[in-house]
């Protein structure tokens, strides 16, 4: 019993963190049907960036974040510039050859800069707390409640304020959005800040009780692929709900199954759902 | 026609000119590094054929290379068999596996298909990584023999290897030239330019596709053993995914959707890499915003960027129909098709 709680807030916690990187590749996808494979290297690139604010200025953790949020969401406005927005009309099969060039770029970027070691990311937080038996990081807690105040925000960005609204109603129809006066670019620049800073809030996060390092973002990225085709790509609440499923699966199959093939458990899933159902589990209108 | 004469003069001496390079390039290291190329080149137009002409992005390539490349190897050395019922078996092997995987993989679409194949492809790749008591692990595979001798011919040699794996690619270059020319090519085009289209005038695109997607991966396992046998050792890397994402730049840069393409591409970008050996993981600095801007600008690469420079100076040549080219080329992306031909 002991072991099945432990096991489910680790699930939690890991859920967490795919969630929000599912939530920017989601908002991505529905606004521009890009599935951007360079969303990885954003967030490896704001662990980094975290990182080298914290030991190179002695920033605080929480001003770390931010800058590295900033940065990131940048970073990916930038790409959105230079590289999709071009690629507008062009076939589908260019938008993800040019985003694999991106994160073949940006990760040889960041092992030039940074280089190939793996780093710790030293965290405030340290501290031990036992709630109801259980043993729990503070940081591990922190990674939930940020977590849930994020994805809390987001909704409410999205629900109730205007310029959440044009995005989802360019994820429903470009062209008519485009029709009542939208501006599509700005929306797809806004979409892209909201999906690097996404990423940079998941990786500084976790960063702590992970290691950084250049591929850092390899198998995260594979598994939010995983989650946005379980949840229907372009959904939000999908995102949200796929990556907790994902989280749960994980941590218990590492216990009760194989800790060796954890990893295998998100693409044998996503294997078995695509098999039967082609286009993901649910549709993408899903907002 | 005046021009396919000299086409097929230019394709000759291009040839010839394969054929005598041993002799000129004493260097044993060059000849290495050519002969590495043309694997690679013949796991690129497996790629080809798939993404280029039928417009299904396969990301779960390196693990096809990987998995012929381990069951050449595993046949050799574990079962012993001989080479060459060894490498049609691995052929075979990977050609299964792909008619298995293609018959689920292209129910889905698109970016489906890409995610897919990646997770597939990250699937081959952990399976053989850890499945340590078949493939090794990740000690990998050693002492895989090179080629057994056929009759009074053997291929012990650089220079023997090397005409060995031209004859694979020669006979590689064929298959597709056929196939992109014929009737079966057309359709794969036509799969690509629009499915729904293809499917309304009577073709069976999950047929098509099929034989497509089967073809592809047994060149990729084609590709996948004459690498073990050259090399002589094989490890899990192999069928990482940064292997697909070279592949994709030999792809990229050369041209895809073109015969000439992969052949041009994989041997530029794997000496010019060899040149820059000093930059080793950094490579990527390079050729990945390379990827990027290329697939902007010069979506079909070196080569259709050549014809395109071909058919500008042929117009002004001509000068009266320049315009009337000019407007049906820039209207539609299929025009090229005709240009894509003489590549």
């Amino acid at each position: 019993m002991d072991i099945l709680t432990q096991q489910l807030f680790n699930g939690l916690t890991i859920g967490s963190v795919y969630s929000l990187v599912a939530l920017g590749l989601t908002l991505v996808y529905g606004i521009l049907h890009i599935p951007n494979f360079a969303h990885g290297a954003l967030y490896m690139l704001g662990a980094y960036v975290t990182l080298t604010s914290m030991l190179l200025w002695n920033f605080n953790y929480w001003l770390a974040i931010a800058i590295s949020i900033v940065v990131v969401g940048l970073l990916g406005v930038l790409m959105e510039r230079l590289v999709f927005n071009p690629l507008k009309n062009a076939p589908p099969i260019h938008d993800k050859i040019a985003a694999i060039g991106i994160l073949l770029f940006l990760e040889a970027l960041a092992q030039l800069v940074w280089g190939a070691d793996y780093r710790t990311m030293s965290t405030p937080y340290g501290e031990v707390v036992n709630v109801f038996g259980t043993t729990l990081t503070m940081q591990r807690v922190l990674i939930n409640v940020g977590a849930i105040v994020v994805m809390i925000l987001l909704y409410l960005f999205l629900k109730k304020t205007f310029m959440g609204s044009t995005i989802i109603a360019m994820a429903q129809n470009r062209k008519g959005a485009h029709l009542v006066g939208i501006n599509t670019n700005k929306v797809a620049m806004l979409t892209f800040l909201i999906s690097g800073g996404l990423a940079a809030i998941a990786a500084s996060l976790s960063a702590p009780i992970n290691l950084v390092f250049p591929g850092m973002g390899h198998l995260v990225i594979l598994k939010a692929f995983v989650i946005i085709i379980l949840g229907g790509m372009g959904s939000v609440p999908g995102a949200i709900l796929g990556g907790y499923i994902l989280g749960f699966t994980e941590s218990l199959g590492a216990t009760y199954i194989s800790n060796d093939y954890k990893d295998v458990i998100a693409f044998v899933l996503l294997i078995i759902i695509l098999s039967f159902k082609p286009k993901g589990l649910f549709s993408k209108e899903g907002f | 026609m005046p021009a396919m004469t000299k086409k097929s003069i230019a394709l000759i001496a291009l040839i010839i000119g394969a054929m005598v390079i041993p002799f000129i390039i004493q260097n044993e290291y060059w000849l290495h590094i050519l002969t590495l190329s043309f694997i690679w080149s013949i796991a690129v137009y497996g790629l080809n054929i798939l993404a280029g002409y039928t417009g299904y992005l396969s990301l779960a390539h390196a693990g096809f290379f990987a998995i012929g490349a381990y069951a050449l190897g595993l046949l050799t050395v574990k079962v012993g068999l001989n080479y060459w019922v060894a490498l049609i078996l691995a052929c075979i092997i990977t050609s299964g596996i792909g008619f298995l995987i293609g018959l689920i993989a292209l129910r889905t679409r698109e970016h489906f298909f890409a995610i897919y194949t990646l997770c597939v492809g990250y699937v081959i790749y952990l399976v053989i990584d850890k499945w340590d008591s078949l493939t090794g692990g990740v000690r990998g595979l050693i002492g895989i023999p090179a080629p057994s001798n056929i009759g009074p011919i053997s291929f012990q040699s650089a220079t023997s290897q090397y005409y060995l794996i031209l004859f694979f690619l020669l006979a590689t270059v064929l298959v597709m030239y056929r196939i992109v020319h014929s009737l079966t090519g057309r359709t794969f085009i036509a799969i690509r330019n629009s499915e729904e289209l293809a499917q309304t005038i009577g073709i069976s695109t999950m047929k098509n596709k099929l034989t497509v997607f089967v073809l592809s991966t047994f060149f990729a396992g084609l590709a996948g053993a004459l690498y073990a046998s050259f090399i002589r050792f094989i490890g899990p890397d192999i069928g990482y995914t940064a292997i697909i994402f070279d592949l994709l730049t030999y792809l990229l840069v050369g041209g895809i959707g073109t015969l000439a393409g992969p052949v041009v591409g994989t041997i530029l970008i794997v000496s010019v890499s060899q040149s820059l050996q000093f930059l080793q993981d950094y490579r990527m600095l390079i050729f990945g915003p390379m990827l990027t801007l290329i697939i902007i600008f010069y979506p079909r690469g070196i080569v259709g960027m050549v014809s395109e420079w071909k058919m500008k100076w042929f117009n002004k040549k001509k000068k009266t129909p320049a315009e009337k080219w000019k407007s049906t080329y820039s209207d539609s992306k299929d025009v090229r098709e005709d240009k894509v031909k003489e590549g």
